[in-house]
């Protein structure tokens, strides 16, 4: 805290830049955006869920009112998404209920509506799989000609040539047979839920020329579009515009199909389509979580050391891989962070099935692995008697130690012992009053049972990928900052203005960012993995401080000094300590002139961050009805930018698919037919206001070693401890251990053996 | 009735100012399949009501009707015939540009993620405080129950409004 005290902003809530906007209705999201001559574009979609199609007759359609294109796979572009390239944007064949069968763009959605209905299909049904292990036998069904077994390939260099996909070092055999308790089994996070931010995804999509394409999306990271989309499609130049984006967890980095479909319509028509999905289509046919199946097991000492893990992580990515790939890259890499073992033996299969494929959301592999194989790790603890938030605290990685991450490589951690941050978390909570030991509740009233529970997670993509900003001083002692970023929520856009504002020593007002759109800003790779703080920061930070250091060499001559003696606070220029006679910049840079650094941030997997969870649950164990009390996080953030920010990102661990998939959130997916029986907001369950836990968070500021700010970011692992730490407070409110997510009563009464367990077919 | 169903144009008055449509597919006429979430948003351009879900659930698009909020995605414009609406632009002191008091306590406690849930919850926010000044938080967490936040800016949604209920207590 004692470095907040110094900084003007740093560290202090300040209003959003964007807060009027906001409050006063006047922040435009995609669906508030009118462009001259646009059309609507809509999506026909398949009832089946594997399907080849016979015939399709598009006659009536292309007649109805107002209607100006119609596509199907036989007059689409051939672009493919997908990693690696294997989805085509319409296919001869369908494969899960709610794919793309035909596109229509019209001059109003209700008329582009009203033509799909009268498309006319006929489809010659296959059998369908959903269940990962079905997926890989040998009489399958299969999705792709191009991946037998519907393995689909691991080694597609996302994070380049030795990208990971698996973990293997050491020697399992000597580390079990070094281990005093050996916990086996398989833990399964498959309920696939859905990040479902508030805004459903759209895009508009405009051609200015054969090869020159503009998008305007609901984006979380501005540049994606750009950066992803033209290897897919034959390599139009795009120009990408992000507005204010409704919420995203992930989902909106890019909207890949929307997008697609509004280029494809736009290139029909030659005019500007706008596609912005339902909420059914947001539910039924864009981002889920991934199914994440882990067989394995795990060795560790008496003292809670780790002396072995080994398993297959069977990975379900639905009907195509988005980035799944990477996902397990990352996975694999948090798991480690978590685990400090010296002998790993955990193997991959990505598998495809017939239901809307998954795609990126908050906690991005880690959180899907880590919720697998901690019910596993649950039993070795049990055996052992082992308190864990003593043996979390003993895992976590320490400084100096080495992980292999999502390149493939070692990388050596120069963050902080978290261990203080874990205990503060652990008092504030109470840990040692209500931890009554293994499968024991904290306290019993009648049929209602209070448990407690932990869960913690890191990840070293704070430094992640490339960042590059310009700041540009102008002569009114106004400062744009050139930088591609979008807001979707965590206030990084003002966080940003901050850190300029604190190094150029400006009021806050005179600091601003300029719209996320790719023309006019340099390279950034978006607001993923917490990487806003630290990546972002840094780069707007050093172009800042580069301006101000060409703005010194200007002021010299005219201040008869060198660069190195002068300072500038509020617009003036001056030698150190001589502020009364100082310049302002007009006087230095010149009215016709601007003043412009650049500053670029290269990638640092050394500083994972870190987040401890702490929760109380009470079960009735007669209803079967699970509640949150109470949750505690615990991290260090080395230094608070934003307080109301920061606050926000944990708190939303709540939602987001994060805490609660644990309790009630979930995809339901009717086996039978491939429907999803959830498709709307009152059949899939959320949290209301009704229903708030208390919730506090424990925040250290131990300076780290990151920029000028020593600050790193956290938002994106909020979610990721939760529902392990739910499942293990559940399963020690109950007084056995539970399996299965989310807990809803049904299982809940079974697992007590209170109602009867289903037969199996 | 049979006469009222063969008017052909209908009144309202939206944040003060009032609008005459006719009955009709056009583009600025509203037709009888029109709800107010698109008469607001598509014909009078007020795209501050935001469309969450659609579907009656997340209470993204709620506005005021004569004072009561109400989702506009579930209510059809031709039933708002007569009737005084407000929405988020509406909030402002048309004179003076004042924000609402709500407005301000949200910017004050950066009560907002990203932002799509926040007119709602702010209209939903000035009808309680309109008939109850003086709400408990389990008050607020009532009426608020059908707004969605995936964010969660639940706590600071609450701590934005229990500030204006204990200012007016001093």
């Amino acid at each position: 805290m004692k470095f907040a005290k110094e900084y003007r902003f740093i560290g202090k809530a300040t209003p959003r830049k964007d807060a009027v906007e906001i409050v006063t209705g006047k922040a435009k999201y995609i669906d508030d955006l009118e462009l001259p001559r646009m059309l609507h574009g809509k999506v026909l979609r398949s009832p089946y869920p594997h399907a080849l199609i016979k015939n399709i007759n598009t006659t009536g359609a292309e007649k109805s009112r107002g209607v100006k294109a119609v596509l199907t796979y036989k007059n689409v572009p051939r672009w493919r998404t997908g990693t690696p390239r294997h989805a085509r944007i319409l296919d001869k064949k369908v494969r899960f209920v709610g794919d793309a069968v035909a596109l229509v763009a019209a001059e109003t959605a209700q008329m582009a509506r009203e033509a799909l209905d009268l498309i006319e299909v006929s489809y010659g049904r296959l059998p369908a799989v959903y269940d990962v292990e079905q997926a890989i036998e040998s009489d399958a069904p299969q999705l792709y000609d191009e991946f037998p077994g519907n393995l689909i390939p691991l080694d597609v260099p996302v994070f380049g040539p030795r990208t990971l996909s698996a973990v293997v070092h050491g020697d399992v055999e000597q580390g079990f047979d070094a281990s005093d308790f050996i916990a086996e089994g398989t833990g399964a996070y498959e309920n696939i839920p859905n990040p479902l931010p508030l805004e459903p995804p759209g895009v508009i999509a405009e051609w200015s020329g054969p090869n020159s394409l503009t998008v305007w999306s609901a984006s979380q990271s501005a540049c994606w579009h750009r950066l992803f989309m033209p290897s897919r499609m034959g390599f139009p130049d795009i120009r990408t515009i992000s507005t204010q984006c409704g919420g995203s967890f992930g989902s909106k980095n890019y909207s890949d199909q929307p997008m697609f479909y509004a280029a494809a319509l736009a290139r029909a028509t030659d005019r500007p389509v706008k596609v912005c999905f339902s909420k059914e289509e947001q539910f039924g046919a864009f981002v889920l979580r991934l199914g994440s199946r882990f067989r394995g097991k795990i060795g560790i000492k008496k003292d809670g050391t780790v002396k072995a893990v080994q398993g297959e992580w069977l990975v379900d990515t639905g009907a195509f891989s988005g980035f799944a790939q990477a996902q397990v890259a990352v996975g694999l890499g948090e798991l480690q962070l978590m685990l400090r073992c010296p002998n790993w033996d955990i193997k991959t299969k990505l598998i495809c099935t017939n239901r809307n494929a998954s795609g990126i959301v908050r906690g991005f592999g880690g959180q899907e692995l880590e919720s697998a194989l901690i019910p596993i790790l649950m039993h070795a603890l049990e055996q052992g008697g082992i308190d864990p938030v003593e043996f979390f605290k003993k895992n976590y990685v320490k400084p100096g130690e080495g992980y292999t991450w999502r390149d493939g490589n070692q990388w050596v951690s120069r963050s902080k012992d978290y261990s203080e941050a874990f205990e503060r978390g652990a008092r504030a909570f109470g840990w040692d009053e209500k931890w009554k030991g293994w499968f024991k509740p904290t306290a019993v009233n009648s049929s209602k049972r209070i448990g407690v529970g932990v869960g913690v997670h890191g990840n070293a993509d704070v430094g992640e990928d490339v960042s590059e900003a310009y700041v540009r001083l102008n002569p009114d002692a106004t400062v744009n900052i050139h930088a591609c970023v979008a807001e979707p929520g965590m206030g990084q856009r003002s966080s940003l203005c901050k850190m300029v504002a604190e190094t150029l020593k400006l009021p806050l007002e005179q600091v601003n960012l300029t719209p996320p759109d790719s023309l006019i800003n340099p390279f950034d790779f978006g607001l993923v993995g917490s990487r806003g703080t630290y990546a972002v920061g840094s780069a707007v930070i050093s172009a800042a401080e580069d301006a101000r250091q060409k703005l010194f060499e200007m002021a010299a001559p005219v201040l008869k000094a060198a660069p190195d003696e002068l300072d500038s606070e509020d617009g003036m220029v001056f030698i150190k300590g001589k502020r009364d006679k100082g310049v302002p910049w007009r006087t230095v840079v010149g009215l016709m002139h601007t003043c412009t650094g650049f500053g670029r941030f290269e990638p640092d997997y050394c500083v994972p961050n870190f987040i401890a969870m702490f929760v109380e649950v009470e079960v009735d164990t007669e209803t079967g009805k699970l509640d949150l009390l109470r949750v505690v996080t615990a991290t260090d953030v080395g230094q608070i930018i934003d307080p109301p920010s920061l606050a926000g990102q944990l708190h939303g661990s709540i939602g987001s698919a994060g805490i609660d998939t644990a309790i009630f959130e979930e995809s339901v997916l009717d086996r039978s037919s491939g429907q999803m029986l959830n498709l709307n907001m009152v059949d899939y369950k959320w949290r209301s206001f009704a229903e708030l836990p208390r919730f506090d968070n424990e925040i250290l500021e131990t300076p780290i070693q990151t920029h000028r700010f020593k600050a790193v970011g956290i938002g994106e692992v909020s979610t990721s401890p939760g529902p392990s730490a739910v499942l293990m407070a559940a399963s020690n409110a109950v007084g056995k251990p539970l399996s299965g997510y989310p807990l809803t009563p049904d299982k809940i009464l079974k697992a007590l053996g209170k109602i009867k367990k289903e037969r199996k077919k | 009735m049979a006469k009222d169903q063969k008017r052909d144009s209908i009144v309202l008055t939206v944040n003060d100012a009032t609008h005459e449509f006719e009955i009709g597919d056009h583009r600025y006429q509203v037709a009888a399949c029109d709800t107010l979430a698109k008469t607001l948003r598509e014909t009078l351009g007020l795209s501050g009501t935001k469309v969450g879900c659609n579907q009656g659930a997340c209470g993204s698009c709620t506005v005021l009707l004569d004072g009561i909020p109400v989702l506009s995605c579930m209510t059809l414009t031709v039933e708002c015939d007569g009737k005084q609406i407000t929405t988020i632009e509406g909030l402002q002191d048309p004179a003076t540009g004042r924000l609402d008091e709500i407005q301000q306590a949200f910017i004050d406690h950066t009560a907002f993620q990203c932002g799509f849930c926040t007119p709602g919850i702010i209209m939903a926010s000035r009808a309680l405080l309109d008939c109850n000044p003086s709400p408990t938080e389990a008050d607020i967490k009532d009426a608020l129950a059908g707004h969605f936040c995936r964010c969660i800016s639940h706590y600071q949604v609450l701590e934005a409004l229990q500030t204006i209920t204990e200012k007016k207590k001093l």
